[in-house]
């Protein structure tokens, strides 16, 4: 049963010492019950009370930490089921798998085809972040991948649940800290002992929602609560109400033993079939796919899946914002124009698309406007003549690109005079009010 | 302890409209619970795809688009052949020739080719104008009298030129209207009010909310979505209940990933297979967050949505 504020300030010291960074014990108490504070950040309180609260005050769903070569990503704590309740904070993972049936070079070939796709895209570094090793028979040869694995800089999953396979493959692979998918109701003792042995998530399945569940208790009964929940493979209608319901039952029932991140295997729920794993990683990492395994990485799928995901796990209240800075278009060059507009990164996109459509040469000067569209971030004092001029300077234009004309976005044409004041080598010229009259304007303006 | 299953069934449900007419009609919308979450209640009318067509030919698409259009000499014969997919459920026409800023072609014209096209399918028909608001408010005055009994939706009556669409095509020859606004609950409840007012029926009203591809800005559309479906069944509010149809062709097909081609961009591999991705992921994601219909224009999407939702419902 989840605790008020009230509940739990009545039993800290309130002394408002500041020691856990809140100015008051009240503020501190309210933040605990939102579940967006652990109540062990006050260093005053006693171990019984600590572990009294502990319990009542843990946020709904765990959030755990996974590495994948050096990096360290967050799976699970979540409090919403729909972003614009709050937002959604640890983005849906990638994975692609190898097969101990793969011969080496097939091996090979695969995980140099996946690991090629590794880009950037606003500010994010977008590549399947896991790999993802099955053991169906040959265990000399899955642990051999599994260490193939271990040198690239991504996380491994292991997939075994053959006790004694699975030991092999995580003493080989341990100083990369590998999740091992592979407890259910026969194995889970010794799966368990293996995985906090080790200090590593342990992966749980079960043939159905009940079987999951109740392994699950078990392990908890354990003592182990580093796990992750794999939906299974069944069929995908299974595998879409086992994600629905874990993430319900652990956010709208509290229910905690559901109160963990899942993984899904869309690889093996479509295999053989691009497409389908496309659609699929779309429809569980909208609807709760903490990892999400896929046979390979193409790029055709990635920059549709990681671009999605970029925007659904952005928080609500923050504007997507791309990097200020030159971006030059159509292979525009020092003597091509420029056209000036502001880093909300929904308004970068259209803009560089009709500008990119248009096929003429281009640079696209982005300017800090502080995330706001170009009307919000005029009004806002975000884009004015002042703001134009002091990033002509601070992005050394001048000096980079010969050409003097600016093009300045059609709803801020009240800044032209100001602007040409500011800049008077420059010949400023008044654009379209809305992106999609781009492809004409700069037609007519090439010509 | 046994597993507790929660469950979110709701008293108030989406409309169901009808398209169409005859044995090949369907319904859109009428579910009481979210979107493909049948362990809560049973979804009657699963979501539905269209095969989007143009009067102005697909010659500057991918392969696998002019290709499987390529032995089809009008647009009606193109309309028939998507018809012939069991995946299609409806076909979208789009009158792009009309567009005053384009080949500006005359009413008369686009007439003649819905007609032609309605005459040679047995599935229900949307018809997309050509985005300009006058325009497309007296094409489609025109076109719904000549469909006069076809039952079919009209994409789309907007803030700026609803009145005319919604009394010609809703009033005058009872068809469908489709309420476009731009990914906002506010905009897409005011304006289902504005037609409501004028005397259409809620029930003959599918909304479509705005769209974007992935990656550009999709969170708007989860949201808006998200909320509209929370508004329409937990709140029961009449003026939001309107089954959701998207568009996710036009989008998924003008941005970077899939226009750049393989000399541009070598390293991303085929143009097709980066379209068909966008497609289907925008697909897949504007299904999971409640729209009742989607309309695709390449052959693999299609077929890979519509297996999604058999699989799923």
């Amino acid at each position: 049963m989840a605790l008020k504020g009230l509940d739990i300030f009545k039993l800290t010291p309130k002394t408002n010492c500041k020691d856990c960074g809140n100015p008051t014990c009240m503020a501190f108490s309210m933040k605990v019950a939102q579940g967006a504070l652990d109540i062990s950040k006050c260093p005053h309180l006693s171990a019984d009370v600590l572990e009294k609260l502990a319990e009542s005050t843990a946020p709904p769903m765990k959030s755990l930490t996974v590495k994948a070569g050096d990096t360290e990503y967050k799976i699970g704590g979540e409090t919403v089921l729909f972003r614009h309740e709050k937002s959604f904070v640890s983005k849906s993972l990638y994975a692609f798998s190898l097969c101990d049936t793969m011969s080496d070079a097939e091996a090979d070939a695969a995980l140099d085809a996946s690991l090629k796709v590794d880009y950037e895209r606003i500010s994010e570094r977008m590549y399947a972040e896991f790999i993802s090793v099955t053991y169906e028979k040959n265990a000399d040869r899955f642990v051999e991948l599994a260490k193939k694995a271990m040198g690239t800089d991504r996380g491994i999953i292991l997939n075994c649940t053959d006790f004694e396979v699975a030991e092999a493959a995580v003493a080989a692979t341990a100083a990369a800290k590998p999740i091992l998918n592979g407890a259910n109701a026969s194995n889970y003792e010794k799966m368990s002992k293996l995985a906090t042995d080790n200090g590593i998530i342990l992966g749980v399945g079960g043939v159905d929602l009940d079987e999951l569940y109740e392994t699950t208790e078990k392990i908890e009964a354990l003592g182990n609560k580093n796990l992750i929940l794999d939906v299974g493979c069944r069929s995908i209608k299974s595998a879409f109400e086992a994600a629905v319901q874990i993430r319900r039952a652990a956010l709208l029932n509290k229910d905690r033993v559901f109160g963990y991140p899942s993984l899904v295997n869309v690889g093996a729920l479509a295999s053989g079939d691009e497409n389908m794993q496309a659609a699929l990683a779309s429809l569980f990492t909208l609807k709760y796919g903490s990892i999400i395994v896929l046979e390979k990485m193409t790029y055709a799928t990635s920059l549709a899946v990681h671009g999605l995901r970029q925007n659904v796990f952005t928080d609500p209240q923050k504007p997507m914002k791309i990097e200020p800075g030159i971006y030059p278009l159509n292979k525009a060059d020092e003597n091509a124009p420029c056209a000036i507009t502001v880093d909300f990164a929904l308004t970068y996109f259209v803009v560089s698309g009709e500008l990119e459509r248009s096929g003429v040469p281009v640079n696209l000067l982005i300017s800090d406007a502080g995330g706001y569209s170009v009307l919000t971030a005029w009004a806002a004092g975000k884009l004015s003549a002042s703001s134009v001029a002091k990033f002509i300077k601070d992005y050394d234009v001048e000096n980079k690109i010969k050409n003097r004309t600016l093009i300045i976005p059609g709803k801020v044409a009240v800044l032209k005079g100001e602007i040409q004041d500011k800049l008077p080598d420059w010949k400023v010229i008044v654009g379209p009010n809305e992106a999609v009259a781009l492809v004409k304007f700069m037609k007519d303006f090439a010509s | 302890m046994p597993f507790k299953k929660p469950v979110q069934k709701f008293s108030a449900a989406i409309n169901a409209v009808e398209l169409g007419v005859g044995e090949n009609k369907i319904v859109l919308g009428g579910q009481n619970v979210m979107p493909f979450y049948t362990f809560d209640n049973e979804i009657a009318n699963p979501p539905k795809v269209g095969a989007e067509i143009s009067d102005m030919g697909f010659e500057d698409q991918v392969q696998g688009i002019t290709g499987f259009y390529a032995d089809c000499a009008s647009v009606a014969d193109m309309a028939k052949k998507a018809a012939a997919l069991d995946s299609v459920d409806f076909i979208c026409l789009r009158l792009e020739s009309a567009d005053p800023n384009g080949k500006n072609a005359p009413v008369a014209d686009c007439v003649h080719t819905a007609k032609a096209v309605s005459d040679a399918i047995d599935k229900p028909l949307v018809i997309i104008g050509c985005k300009n608001d006058e325009k497309d408010a007296v094409l489609f005055e025109k076109v719904a009298e000549a469909l006069q009994g076809k039952n079919a939706l009209y994409l789309s009556a907007k803030e700026e030129n609803y009145k005319s669409i919604a009394a010609a095509v809703g009033l005058a020859y009872r068809q469908k209207v489709g309420a476009e606004s731009s990914v906002d609950i506010n905009l897409a409840k005011q304006l289902n009010v504005l037609i409501s007012q004028i005397g259409v029926d809620g029930k003959s009203i599918v909304m479509n909310l705005g769209s974007a591809a992935a990656g550009y800005g999709f969170e708007y559309v989860v949201s808006t979505m998200d909320r509209v479906g929370a508004a329409a069944l937990s709140q029961n509010d009449t003026m939001l209940q309107m089954p959701v149809i998207t568009p996710v062709s036009t989008e998924s097909w003008s941005v970077k990933e899939s226009i750049a081609t393989q000399e541009d961009m070598p390293h991303w591999g085929s143009q097709e297979q980066r379209g068909v991705s966008m497609e289907i992921v925008t697909a897949a994601a504007d299904l999971a967050s409640g729209s009742s219909a989607v309309i695709l224009r390449h052959p693999a999407s299609i077929e890979t949505i519509s297996k999604l939702i058999k699989e799923l419902i």
